[in-house]
């Protein structure tokens, strides 16, 4: 009787253990080979064949195809520059300048990848869109409510993120974080 | 007693190790609502399907671009090889290639085909090995990309820098063309001239 609790115990505790570190994994987007620079993050070699098992994991789960290493790069964003978690009832800021590529598209999608409903219909800017300044910088805001200039609706949703696609560009598996990638700054404004 | 108990919760967190690496691996093989389950009750094989653009209410995938009009190809090359055309739009057009689990193994965009239309042939390495090497060296400038798997997905995509462009890109999305190869390709209509047509033996 000792012996089968204590089976059974030990089964249930790895069960738990094994399961549970699955689903954290694989919900934090845990994949080796990560480029992190600045707050973004982007996992290059996910569009690869050298996918690891973790990226193959968490790819099938969520559904989507991933950004393949010839097409481009896919950064993802869930916190601004402060480490604070990007909120949609906020104003945040995105500015400066992204790295060299020959296209590039900003998305808002919710948590799930969705994008998010506003009665504006725009879910994201391209790189022809934008209005910039002189020196070719620009900014992006963020906000639930109209702004001027370029203004992404958050539809006031708790929790988005953003994400920052380039296309044809040479960041890639060999991108080292640092100053040669300059990634846009991000800065929550105000806050209700 | 304590010392037992300990023992059996090492026991298990060993055990659960195994369990975990081994959840990750299987993972992508039992996978009911993966991109390519996703799509394959609306993509027959073999040929080319656009894919609705993503709204806040439905998308065929997460993740998505909205700035680009798309369209995939199922294919499956237990019948022979496949042909790929597609026109290039006028600003940024990409065709990226997957595995039947979602891993992307081949891509290639508009500047880097260098064309106005992209074509390509892909095949498996078994069925690459069959091609006959003078054959290949005459179609010297067709592209020929090896499947790792029999079975998998082609992404075909346009984009629309504004809005506006959206209906072009769709357009040149929508032209695109994936077929199974027949062994003598019967000589292209006349009907289409921005294709050159090029002698092929």
């Amino acid at each position: 009787m000792r012996l089968l609790f204590g089976t059974l115990f030990g089964l249930a505790v790895a069960a738990v253990v094994g399961l549970g570190l699955t689903y954290y994994a694989l919900t934090h987007g845990a994949a080796f080979g990560g480029l992190t620079i600045d707050s973004w993050t982007a996992w290059p070699k996910s569009g690869t064949t050298d996918a690891d098992p973790y990226a193959r994991a968490s790819i099938a789960r969520s559904g989507r195809l991933p950004t393949a290493m010839g097409d481009g790069v896919s950064f993802t964003l869930t916190s601004d520059d402060d480490g604070k978690t990007l909120d949609g009832r906020c104003e945040v800021v995105l500015s400066g300048v992204t790295p060299t590529a020959r296209f590039w598209t900003l998305t808002l999608y919710n948590p799930d990848g969705g994008l998010v409903a506003n009665s504006t219909n725009r879910y994201g800017f391209t790189s022809q869109e934008i209005v910039r300044r002189s020196d070719g910088a620009f900014e992006i805001v963020m906000a639930p409510r109209a702004n001027p200039g370029n203004w992404l609706p958050t539809g006031g949703v708790e929790r988005y993120e953003l994400v920052l696609r380039l296309y044809d560009t040479a960041v890639g598996v060999s991108t080292k974080a640092g100053r040669e990638v300059p990634m846009p700054d991000v800065a929550t404004r105000s806050c209700p | 007693m304590i010392v037992r108990w300990l023992l059996l919760i090492l026991g298990g967190v060993l055990l659960g190790g195994i369990v975990h690496l081994a959840t990750v691996i299987i993972l992508p093989r039992t996978a009911t609502q993966d991109a390519y389950a996703r799509l394959s009750p609306i993509a027959p094989v073999n040929t080319v399907v656009a894919l609705p653009s993503p709204t806040p209410a439905k998308a065929v995938m997460p993740f998505m671009d909205p700035a680009f009009a798309s369209a995939v190809c199922r294919y499956d090359l237990s019948r022979g090889p496949l042909k790929l055309t597609v026109p290039v739009s006028p600003a940024y057009t990409s065709v990226s290639f997957y595995t039947r689990y979602d891993v992307a193994y081949y891509a290639i965009n508009d500047r880097a085909a260098g064309r106005r239309v992209i074509e390509l042939d892909l095949m498996t390495t078994a069925q690459h090995d069959q091609v006959p090497e003078d054959e290949e060296v005459t179609a010297a400038d067709r592209l020929i990309v090896e499947s790792p798997t029999l079975t998998g997905v082609i992404a075909i995509r346009a984009m629309a820098p504004e809005p506006g462009l959206l209906r072009v890109a769709e357009g040149a999305v929508a032209a695109s063309r994936c077929s199974t190869q027949q062994p003598e390709p019967p000589p292209r209509p006349a009907a289409r001239p921005p294709e050159p047509v090029r002698p092929r033996k």
